[in-house]
């Protein structure tokens, strides 16, 4: 019976030792340059025969479609509907104007629903909030299942390229990745809790240094990102904040490769408290307990203790308190803005083509969104720096807050919004609804006195209303300052949606 | 999800709901997209809770009423065509769809139509008449009340649904039909008022 069993023998080792070879210098051929900080343009030539090969393979399904005479589903990129413009008042008027005329008491007409009801159901077809908390649609198709809406339209060949795409990401790409990952943390562990033996001085802080950056450059390569740093003469100082728009946990990876930030967030148990720990050794992090996250006043304090110290590295904060899929830049959160120190704003933007980077929390744990991301093909994107920003004379958090993001959102391309991310998860607060109907009642009452008092001029932005500090955040959990890859708390939350929340 | 979009949907629902409609396919194809993304159990259908996840419907004075009117008497949740029905009551009228032959029925986006969808977001119960209370109803969710500055008061609101229904009312039945309805909206252009500018 062990007759045949040799020749297999015999191939299972050749296997074995082929894939242990390439293993292993491929490896070497990731590590070395990371730990000594060079770059030899392997990525970006993957990059760039990626492309071509979507190219070809969107080519040949529009080929596919055009035979059978069907259209290619294309994502709207510019919309299913094409929205009116025009506000409450105007259309209001021009109903008095065509309708029977009343008296000069409070004028109401019947006709006066179909505006709210047009609006209502614009807002169902295409609404501007919950399509940014998917993931954004390609137009060409990148050889992932999870992004083909033209199933039908697959020839043989492209379900070969597709299955020999499958086991290069799975069978090669993802054991690597996992293992460079894993080493890159431990590295980082280990290198951390030995420096943090090291008496506190210029030995400490150099060493700390070098090795935060070299971990962060394994990690970065353990995702195949490719990432492309702009401005860089605006790279975040010391005593000042850095401010970025959150996509994804692996923003902080992204930003710390380029330099070094002190992390802001709360300290969870298991394998993430273990690395937080470690990193707090050898160099201030901010790390709050639970109980802390809630008291406004005394996160306040420790980041002003922090960027009065002009030796400690920037602050690393997402004011948007949540991911966003990297189409927009929703509200920030304005506790942050209120410390009076430089902010260095950051605009990060994902090229959604290798492989979506939006961490969609409700569908995904953790896990399994570092393994998708670990699967895709890369993670490319573009970081750029913005010109230093503090806050002015007479102007306030809120104010200074939005002057950021709309700074943000014009260079990442990204649309600004006035719409909070806490939406995701939340309701939104019937003191919006008040605007509206305080709007109509204006409108039935014939006042023509000017509008509000700080309402912004712009449609868009009347119906969304304004942050208003007296109103605390009372429908989700307040969540000052956060840093979004300490995130575990948002899977339990999850979990426990079903289940009565209990307090955290 | 997007990536079940054109799967799903398989061709000959696809003509249907285009006869029905009159939207064109990709039309179809994109609204069911919508309609898959805004299912978060998914399963084929929507709730009212689904509808809510909306923050701009949410803050809408009358989003309560829109949600009911996607949904048939009496049932909790929606399917693709009931979805597709109701959307198209604000196709635009075209031109050529004028001129169409007098016995084939009605399509959904016609005049008479859209001015059905407008009465039935002010007839709860749907007995065809809009009483003084129904109205008095819709008021109350348009307005703020009790805000300083704009002084609308319940007793205002009721002089208001009581002179409105006095213009209306022919019959004397001091509630509003659909006829009469209709009669007061004469000169107001529904058309384009209740109409959204689809994409092709």
């Amino acid at each position: 019976m062990g007759w045949f069993l040799i020749p297999f023998d015999n191939l299972l080792c050749m296997v074995l030792g082929i894939s242990f070879t390439v293993g292993f210098s491929s490896l070497l051929v990731i590590v070395v340059p990371a730990v000594l900080g060079v770059s030899i343009g392997i990525r970006r030539l993957y990059m760039k025969s990626l492309l071509k090969v979507f190219e070809w393979a969107t080519v040949r399904m529009e080929r596919g479609a055009k035979e059978k005479n069907q259209h290619l589903y294309k994502p709207y990129s510019n919309g299913i509907i094409a929205k009116e413009l025009s506000s409450l008042e105007q259309e209001i008027q021009e109903l008095r104007a065509s309708g029977t005329t009343l008296s000069s008491e409070p004028e109401f007409e019947m006709a006066d629903i179909m505006y709210f009801c047009r609006r209502g159901v614009e807002s169902i077809v295409d609404d501007e909030v919950t399509k940014r908390f998917s993931a954004q649609e390609l137009e060409s198709w990148n050889l992932l299942t999870r992004s083909n809406f033209n199933a039908r339209h697959i020839s043989l060949r492209l379900s070969v390229l597709w299955g020999l795409g499958l086991f290069i990401r799975y069978g090669f790409l993802l054991p690597l990745r996992v293992t460079l990952a894993a080493s890159g943390i431990g590295l980082l562990v280990v290198l951390t809790t030995i420096v943090g033996f090291i008496p506190s001085g210029w030995l400490r802080t150099y060493l700390s240094e070098k090795i935060h950056l070299m971990s962060y450059r394994i990690c970065v390569r353990s995702l195949t990102a490719i990432i492309t740093y702009h401005n860089s003469e605006n790279k975040p100082k010391n005593g000042g904040i850095c401010v970025a728009n959150h996509t994804t946990p692996i923003d902080v990876i992204i930003l710390a490769n380029d330099g070094c930030y002190s992390m802001v967030g709360q300290i969870h148990g298991g394998l993430i408290g273990v690395v937080q720990r470690a990193m707090v050794k050898s160099s201030p992090h901010i790390w709050f307990e639970r109980s802390e996250v809630k008291d406004r006043h005394l996160v306040a304090e420790r980041l002003s203790n922090h960027v009065a110290d002009k030796t400690k590295h920037p602050i690393l904060i997402f004011p948007e308190g949540t991911c966003i899929n990297n189409t927009s830049v929703m509200m920030f959160k304005k506790g942050s803005f209120e410390i009076g120190c430089t902010f260095y704003p950051v605009a990060i933007k994902y090229d959604p083509r290798f492989g979506d980077a939006f961490w969609n929390s409700s569908k995904f744990g953790m896990v399994n969104y570092l393994l998708r991301m670990m699967s895709s093909w890369a993670i490319v994107c573009s970081v750029w720096y913005l010109p230093p920003m503090s806050r002015e004379e007479g102007e306030d958090a809120v104010q200074f807050a939005n002057r950021v993001k709309a700074a943000i959102a014009t260079q990442g391309g990204l649309v600004d919004l006035l719409w909070d991310g806490g939406l995701k998860r939340g309701k939104v607060k019937n003191t919006f609804k008040e605007e509206q109907q305080k709007l109509y009642s204006k409108v039935l009452v014939g006042d023509q006195e000017d509008q509000g008092e700080d309402r912004p001029q712009e449609d868009e932005e009347e119906e969304e209303g304004d942050q208003n500090e007296d109103r605390p955040l009372e429908d989700y959990t307040p969540r000052p300052l956060e840093d979004c890859s300490l995130r575990l708390q948002e899977e339990e939350e999850e979990r426990g949606s079903e289940t009565p929340m209990k307090d955290q | 999800m997007g990536s079940r979009a054109s799967s799903l949907l398989r061709e000959e629902e696809i003509e249907e709901i285009k006869k029905e409609t009159g939207f064109s396919h990709s039309q179809i194809t994109r609204l069911y997209s919508r309609f898959t993304s805004l299912d978060k159990g998914e399963n084929g259908t929507l709730g009212r809770e689904d509808f809510q996840r909306i923050p701009e419907l949410a803050i809408n004075p009358l989003g309560d009423r829109i949600i009911n009117a996607f949904f048939p008497e009496g049932e909790d949740q929606v399917n693709f065509r009931g979805f597709m029905r109701t959307l198209a009551h604000f196709r635009p009228i075209e031109d050529n769809e004028k001129n169409k032959d007098p016995t084939a029925s009605e399509p959904l986006n016609s005049r008479i139509n859209k001015l059905l969808f407008a009465f039935q977001l002010y007839d709860l119960d749907r007995d065809d008449k809009i009483s003084r209370d129904e109205l008095l109803q819709v008021l109350r969710m348009m307005v703020l009340r009790m805000m300083v500055g704009v002084n609308i008061s319940d007793e205002q609101l009721g002089s208001i649904a009581d002179r409105t229904i006095q213009e209306a009312d022919q019959n004397g039945d001091n509630s509003i039909s659909f006829n009469e309805f209709i009669k007061v909206l004469e000169k107001v252009d529904v058309e384009q008022k209740m109409s959204i500018r689809f994409l092709h």
